[in-house]
């Protein structure tokens, strides 16, 4: 099929060389999902509006970078995703989100179901990172009954932002501050200040993802060996399509 | 004559964190004053404040790399009370015990066979360079394959019931979040025979050191004192997990008996002196110059009426026979006494591999919360106290540890100052061989400096300045 030739499922164009049918609407990273090729990303979730914010999926589209999450598909373009030039600066990226935060893997109830673990597990970031620790000293929010905050762990994803306002219709989450002082902030003086519930979307283990929210009295209650990546490396479950 | 001298011994070997022991020899080279001091730092108590109360079990355990087995449950069970669970389920105790006996079975091979071995084999004052695992591997292939697979075993069954070998997660507050399957079941049964009789061997090779060195033994960090250790619930068996307090006198008569341990604060006071990090406890009745104690497991030999395995009960009942039933005071003793806890630990494992309730689904309680909570077992070196309070919100407010090592810091010291005086006073010359028996008393506790120095707040400090003549200049003292 060339290029410019679309049928009824759409068009094509091509990732590393591999042919993909995308339709009409879809982002570089919907189609890529769909055909079995994983493009990483972190503030990006199924379900949820997209945000292009954390940079993580940024491909090569025609020469240029951008991010394969919010960019549109197009005919006939030419994207390049696993480059020894991208992975560098996705692993860049994780590093430092790791070095803003407080990410201590070894005492955290999200460890083995962590994206950005597993990120960085799948980006092969081995070394320490290059950067010097912010080390954030923000005190956990515990106020909720059935909820905590330990917004030291967060990456300023926005995903409980979106899932709170667009699935849950509440504003529990929101941002705060400017430049390097932007961060995650619940509406209120406290978690326990908002109508946040243990229920809401927004606080489900799947949307954040780090072990920034907290569902309480739960951690650990999964075996090491069953967690989500334990079984595979992140997205491993988009490329299985493939195989 | 000479000039009074100091001898550092730094960094002590072959044990678990980083202390030093200084030696003061006055102008006779006559030993005048004997230290272990704890140089490290950790700090735990402090900074688990305001974490929440299931993450604490899995913090905690990071103070120590070789049983951390134990500070997991241990805080686990501190966690189990707040939780409002005073029972757990069958299957929830019976896996932690498993996960504990397979703890304080690769401890003890580990210090027995790796740290203490070498001395054991080779002689105190054999030369350094041979006092270490290779040499032992390669002078004794077999012995070092056993010791090498009985700690394999122990650490596979930690693997099994916490999911890793080093800092799992099985525990959580109420319960344990896996049972162990058949798969694994059957391939622990498939060599457990063969660790019984591997644990007999090397008790025999403990206790026939003990008897064969009996006048060393016997003058080597040898002295009375009182005993610590909790003990199984009415019949005062040897629980390495649960049970209630119990102290002797160096004569074998009770201090207190069958206290719930939830009480340990009535009956332990902390003491704080200026040159360690490490504190001292003492009976609070007996006070700090006789109220001191050890643990462990000679400590525990001692304190037991009997041990509910058979084998490990026989061989009870031999150690106790040579001290005349009585307390047994020889440090180097603990070996033996060690060797013994192996045995019963094997025996433990294949009792509770063959229990169908370890196949139970039935993994967690639930109960009304408490702002309080104290866990207490008998770790791999000794009695280990863990006591919180969580708020409201389920963060930690407060946070005391007093673990095997601090328990034993006086008697080491003890030790340290016995074996300095025998062995280097009046000597010209002080060897490295010397200094290793020193060490070697040491080494007997199998001390986890890492563990003993989780405390954090102002200690008191004391800086002494000294003129070339001796005479002292200045003194600043910040106090607590």
């Amino acid at each position: 099929m060339s290029p410019d030739q679309k049928n009824e499922a759409g068009f094509t164009f091509t990732i590393d060389g591999v042919e993909v049918t995308a339709r009409a609407g879809q982002t570089i990273l919907e189609a890529a999902d769909e055909a079995g090729i994983y493009i990483p990303r972190l503030c990006d979730h199924e379900g949820l509006r997209h945000q292009g914010s954390c940079r993580v999926c940024t491909v090569k589209a025609g020469g240029r970078s951008v991010a394969a999450c919010t960019q549109p598909a197009e005919a006939g373009q030419t994207v390049e995703n696993e480059t020894a030039h991208l992975t560098k600066m996705r692993r860049d990226l994780v590093e430092m989100l790791f070095h803003e935060g407080n990410h201590l893997c070894p005492i955290c109830e999200a460890s083995g179901n962590c994206e950005l673990q597993a990120m960085a597990y799948r980006l092969d970031m081995t070394d320490a990172t290059r950067f010097p620790y912010l080390e954030p000293c923000r005190a956990v929010d515990a106020t909720h009954p059935d909820i905590a905050l330990d917004t030291n762990r967060c990456i300023s994803c926005g995903r409980c932002i979106r899932a709170s306002q667009d699935v849950d219709g509440k504003g529990v989450f929101g941002y705060v501050g400017r430049g390097i002082h932007r961060r995650v902030a619940v509406n209120g003086d406290n978690l326990a200040d908002t109508d946040a519930e243990v229920t809401d979307h927004a606080i489900s283990s799947e949307v954040c993802p780090v072990g920034c929210i907290i569902r309480k009295r739960v951690g650990f209650a999964t075996p090491i060996g069953e967690r989500k990546f334990d079984k595979g490396l992140i997205g491993h479950e988009i490329e299985e399509k493939r195989k | 004559m000479t000039e009074p001298r100091m001898i550092e011994i730094s960094p002590v070997t072959r044990v678990e964190g980083h202390g030093k022991v200084t030696i003061h020899l006055d102008a006779d080279n006559q030993v005048d004053e004997a230290r272990l001091h704890i140089v490290e730092f950790r700090g735990f108590e402090r900074f688990i404040r305001g974490r929440l109360m299931w993450e604490v079990p899995v913090i905690v355990q990071r103070l120590c790399g070789i049983c951390p087995v134990s500070h997991h449950i241990a805080a686990a069970k501190a966690m189990d009370m707040i939780a409002g669970v005073d029972r757990l389920t069958p299957t929830a105790e019976k896996m932690r015990r498993l996960m504990h006996y397979g703890q304080v079975m690769q401890s003890h091979v580990l210090h027995f066979f790796h740290l203490a071995a070498p001395d054991l084999l080779f002689g105190f004052g054999a030369p350094a360079e041979k006092r270490n695992i290779f040499e032992v591997i390669r002078e004794k292939p077999e012995l070092g394959k056993r010791a090498v697979l009985m700690r394999k075993y122990g650490q596979e069954i930690i693997e099994a019931t916490a999911g890793k070998k080093i800092h799992g997660t099985g525990a959580i507050p109420g319960g344990i979040n896996a049972n162990l399957s058949i798969e694994k079941r059957d391939h622990f049964l498939s060599t457990i025979d063969e660790m019984i009789t591997w644990a007999q061997d090397a008790l025999k090779l403990a206790r026939d050191y003990t008897l064969e060195h009996e006048d060393l033994v016997a003058g080597f960090g040898s002295f009375p004192s009182n005993y610590l250790s909790i003990v199984r619930e009415d019949d005062g068996a040897l629980d390495l997990y649960h049970g209630n307090l119990r102290a002797l006198n160096s004569s074998g008569d009770e201090i207190f008996d069958q206290i719930p341990y939830t009480r340990y604060h009535e009956l332990i006071v902390e003491d704080v002196r200026s040159w360690s990090y490490m504190k001292f406890p003492f009976i609070t009745e007996l006070g700090p110059d006789a109220g001191w104690y050890r643990v462990g497991p000679l400590a525990r030999m001692n304190t037991a009426s009997f041990i509910d395995t058979p084998l490990a009960n026989a061989a009870h009942r031999d150690l106790r026979a040579f001290s005349d039933g009585k307390p047994n005071h020889s440090t180097l003793a603990n070996h033996w006494a060690r060797m013994i806890e192996v045995l019963h630990c094997v025996e433990k494992i294949r009792e509770l591999l063959n229990d169908p309730d370890l196949q139970g689904t039935d993994l967690v309680t639930r109960g009304d919360r408490r702002e309080e909570g104290i866990g207490v077992i008998e770790a791999p070196r000794g009695n280990l106290i863990h006591h919180y309070r969580v708020d409201e919100n389920d963060q930690v407010t407060y946070c005391n540890l007093i673990v095997s090592t601090t328990h034993n810091n006086e008697g080491m010291n003890r030790a340290v100052k016995d074996v300095a005086v025998k062995h280097l006073s009046g000597q010209e010359q002080i060897t490295e061989g010397m200094l290793n028996h020193v060490e070697v008393a040491i080494r007997a506790y199998d001390p986890c400096l890492s563990c003993a120095t989780h405390a954090l707040g102002q200690m008191p400090l004391q800086v002494e300045l000294f003129g070339a003549d001796g005479s002292m200049l200045d003194s600043k003292t910040q106090s607590s």
